[in-house]
């Protein structure tokens, strides 16, 4: 076990915790935030993502031990009052169906936007590549992300 | 104007009381809706007449509606209360919709599965609303004293124009409440629906977006342990013993068992289905903690019956297929006569292999059995069934035992079987402390109750005109025999044979998104596609001259799910003329088209593969869809697309094999869905308007797209394919 201090949704939290432990445990079963959700454990489904720094990854193949310095934002600290342009495209094109990996492509597609804002179908196709949704809220999803990107840049 | 009672057999579907602290409840049934018989009065469960939903109007005019039902992702939370409002004649804004609170002694939760929520609620929630507004009349009538019949409602205010009189909806609840419920009301008529049909957002969408506890595994309590399970890793393979003393000594872990989940002589029910007896249960403070302990358990399995393989599966069911049964599902005319007399045969075998649900929730339960009482919670299809199995494993009166229900990721029929639940209780009376069970992604995938494997043959006799005179099926799955003899072509054709058969097997199966249908249909409408070329015939003309003749010489019983020739006609044609169809493939896109009935509603799919791409790439499909009246088209339509991507997903994609009953593939690196960049580019949606009463929309769209992805490859490459996985047979979707 050992300490370690992170910055979370602008933050400072302490765990103790073993240094091996994923964030994605770390942030749901220490902290009890649970919007970022469990998939496969192996960075195969795209449920767990978050930003670290404004980067989208896989919180669960992501050791506590190194996070160090970098920030940490998940789906409850991405807007204040779930405002973000992508939760609002989100709502708007009525994307969900159980809802249950949508948290996972949200985070993923506004660590996309960020780096790219005006992007093409192909290139939201391949940066979502790793987000599945078993529903099929594809069509959606794209949509969304491109709603979003007008907005952005409206 | 429709007038319905509200009592049937002198029981009342309806229900109401003050408010406390003011106001309007009404209770209602709703499956209201049934309309039995007399006869069928005797067989149906009482349950049916309880009350089991509630609407509330609070004296500020906001109204409430509870709704009993879970939500696996069909929107009915945000589609059922729309149904209710309608009625009511309130301004949607001012609705709220709430689970209900979960008492298992008040609500009779009805089974989510089949596409049938709306169906069957459809008339019981209508007559809620309804009641509700003839109630508020009655108070306002009365307080102004007025005719009733001269006072009109709209948007949650109540006026009588005469007199200049107006009042919300809140001012007259509380009166409202002493009022007599009508014992009958007076429905809409379509016309003057508006809040049915129009487009209406997920009531939860706020929550979804920024990540509210809403999911069974989403679940904090004070003293909560987290349990992990690890069972047999083969099917055949049973529990023999273990050395946990490694495993327990690791941080935050707290025990290591086996546990009987499933003990000799214990009552089960059907939703025990794919139960594993015996496995052993890992308890910790956390989930990491859990699945490290899990790694470093040691345990012994011994070999309990057969170890299974696809092969063996795959050879077993051929087999099958060349026998014969004296004892059709159904024959019509005299099959072998007509194949002597035909002059163009054309025989072909499908197949298809096991899936897993892989609902992105994994399985996962809340349990704090204590003591003499049990209190559970978690995504659950059937309550009832669990607290049945947990009487009788717990040996604990029903009354003790309260289950709650979350909204579920994801269900596709996995969570009708609610083994995870009794695990989740057997290991907190265990450790006399509340637990929330986690399966892995591997336990959850590993663990069984797949759609069964299948393998059809299909044989079809055309004469020298290419009309279809004979028609032989022979169907055989594990666990489950496949056909639905009543259906297209059964009708159709004046020569027709239905045989199947099932093989038994120790790999657990279950329904899945669209039971049967989600095999068959592929398997049909793509062979159809090749008769209807053996016949030189355009594909959708030769399925509408078939359904020409079914409607002469109709099948079965529509409201048995049984099918109406003319709807699917309907369907089909309207598919046609949204498509732009001409069978001529001039516009260069390959395309393919299928149709089909499941679930009392009627899908017809047109599917364009993008133009010169190689491998092929699902361009656009537009999708004709007969389920009656559509409550919420932009949810309905979310319904249809899911299907569609869910249905190209599996027949291309997925697959569940086994070697030694062990499954091969365990987690989304070895068993590969569907994902963003090969779901089509577009995916348009048409509903046929024909105001009869709605059916769900759950499953019917995955079925038919199977086919008309067949079809379209064959445009496309010239190859047919028989056997899903179509990755396996080349060329593939890119």
């Amino acid at each position: 076990m050992a300490n370690f201090s992170l910055k979370v949704n602008g933050k400072t939290e302490q765990v103790d915790v073993d240094p091996t432990t994923p964030m994605l445990w770390v942030l749901r079963d220490h902290l009890k935030m649970v919007g970022t959700k469990f998939g496969c454990g192996i960075a195969q489904c795209g449920a767990c993502t978050v930003h670290l720094g404004d980067n989208a990854v896989r919180s669960c193949q992501l050791p506590v031990s190194a996070v160090g310095e970098q920030s940490i934002t998940t789906i409850e600290g991405l807007s204040e009052n779930g405002d973000h342009p992508v939760q609002k495209a989100w709502i708007e094109e009525d994307v969900y169906q159980c809802g249950y990996c949508q948290s996972g492509q949200i985070m993923n597609a506004s660590a996309f936007l960020k780096k790219n804002p005006n992007p093409s179908d192909e290139e939201i196709e391949n940066a979502m590549h790793g987000n599945i949704c078993r529903c099929g809220t594809y069509t959606r999803i794209k949509k969304a992300i491109k709603n979003a990107a007008s907005t952005q840049s409206a | 104007m429709t007038l319905i009672k509200t009592t049937f057999n002198r029981r009342s579907f309806i229900k109401s009381s003050a408010l406390a602290g003011g106001g309007l409840v009404i209770g209602f049934s709703w499956l209201a809706s049934c309309k039995p018989t007399p006869e069928q009065v005797n067989n149906m469960p009482k349950e049916w007449f309880d009350i089991n939903g509630f609407l509330k109007i609070g004296e500020n005019g906001m109204v409430t509606i509870m709704s009993p039902n879970p939500e696996i992702g069909q929107n009915v939370k945000t589609s059922m209360p729309m149904i209710v409002a309608d009625e009511l004649d309130v301004d949607w804004n001012n609705v709220l919709v709430e689970q209900a609170p979960l008492n298992t002694d008040i609500f009779q939760r009805q089974l989510a599965g089949g596409s049938q929520s709306i169906r069957a609620s459809w008339g019981g929630l209508r007559m809620a609303g309804a009641t509700a507004r003839h109630m508020l009349i009655a108070a306002a009538a009365e307080a102004w004293q007025v005719p009733a019949s001269e006072i009109t409602t709209e948007a949650g205010m109540i006026t009588h124009i005469a007199s200049n009189k107006s009042a919300g909806y809140g001012e007259m609840a509380s009166k409202a409440a002493t009022m007599e419920v009508p014992e009958e009301v007076s429905l809409k008529e379509i016309k003057d629906f508006d809040i049915i049909g129009t487009d209406r957002r997920n009531v939860d969408g706020l929550k979804l977006v920024t990540g509210k506890p809403l999911f069974g595994i989403d679940i904090q309590e004070e003293g909560m342990m987290i349990a992990m399970i690890v069972h047999p890793p083969a099917f055949g393979m049973s529990y023999k013993s273990m050395d946990a003393e490694s495993a327990k000594s690791m941080p935050g872990i707290k025990d290591v068992f086996p546990i009987d989940v499933y003990p000799e002589g214990m009552e089960k029910q059907w939703s025990d289905g794919g139960a594993i007896a015996k496995m052993v249960a890992v308890v910790g403070e956390t989930t990491w903690q859990c699945m490290q302990a899990k790694k470093a358990l040691k345990v012994e399995w011994e070999k309990s019956s057969t170890l299974e393989n696809t092969a063996g599966h795959d050879e077993a069911l051929a087999k099958l297929l060349n026998t014969s049964t004296k004892e059709p599902a159904r024959s019509d005319g005299n099959v072998v006569k007509a194949f002597k007399s035909a002059s163009q045969i054309i025989e072909r075998t499908f197949s298809a292999p096991f899936l897993a649900h892989n609902t992105m929730e994994p399985m996962n339960f809340y349990a704090d059995v204590t003591g003499e009482r049990a209190i559970l919670n978690g995504p659950i299809q059937t309550p009832e069934f669990l607290e049945k199995s947990l009487a009788s494993r717990l040996d604990m009166p029903v009354e003790k035992i309260d289950i709650q229900m979350t909204r579920m990721g994801g269900g596709f029929g996995r969570r009708l079987y609610g083994t995870f639940g009794v695990e989740a209780a057997v290991i907190s009376q265990k450790m006399q402390a509340p637990i929330k069970l986690v399966y892995s992604r591997e336990d959850d995938m590993t663990q069984g109750t797949y759609r069964p494997t299948y393998k059809v043959k299909y044989k079809a006799g055309l004469d020298k005109e290419g009309n279809l005179i004979a028609w032989h099926v022979k169907g055989a799955g594990s666990n489950d025999d496949l056909i639905f003899e009543n259906r297209f072509p059964a009708g159709a054709v004046d020569n027709y044979l239905a045989e199947k058969f099932s093989l038994e097997t120790n790999v657990t199966t279950g329904a899945w998104r669209a039971p049967r249908s989600n095999f068959i249909a592929g398997a049909e409408q793509a062979f159809i596609d090749e008769v209807a070329e053996a016949a030189g015939k355009d594909p959708i003309e030769f399925r509408l001259e078939l359904f020409d003749r079914a409607i002469k010489s109709p099948v079965g019983d529509p409201e048995k799910n049984d099918y109406d020739p003319k709807r699917y006609a309907g369907v089909l044609k309207l598919v046609k003329e949204k498509s732009g169809w001409d069978g001529s493939m001039k516009n260069g896109a390959a395309r393919g088209v299928s149709a089909y009935y499941c679930h009392n509603s009627y899908v017809a799919q047109v599917l364009d593969l993008a133009e010169d791409v190689n491998p092929p790439k699902v361009d656009k499909v537009w999708c004709a869809v007969d389920c009656g009246i559509v409550i919420n088209p932009m949810a309905a339509k979310n319904q249809i697309e899911g299907g569609i991507i869910d249905g190209i997903g599996h027949a291309t994609y997925s697959q569940m094999t086994f070697e030694d009953g062990k499954p091969q593939q365990s987690n989304f690196d070895t068993y590969r869905l569907i994902r963003h960049k090969e779901a089509p580019k577009e995916i348009e949606s048409f509903f046929v308007d024909n105001g009869i009463d709605p059916t769900g929309l759950g499953e019917p769209s995955l079925p038919p797209i199977i086919g008309a992805l067949a079809n379209a490859l064959y445009k496309a490459t010239g190859q047919r394919h028989y056997n899903q996985p179509f990755i396996m047979e080349k060329p593939v979707l890119g």
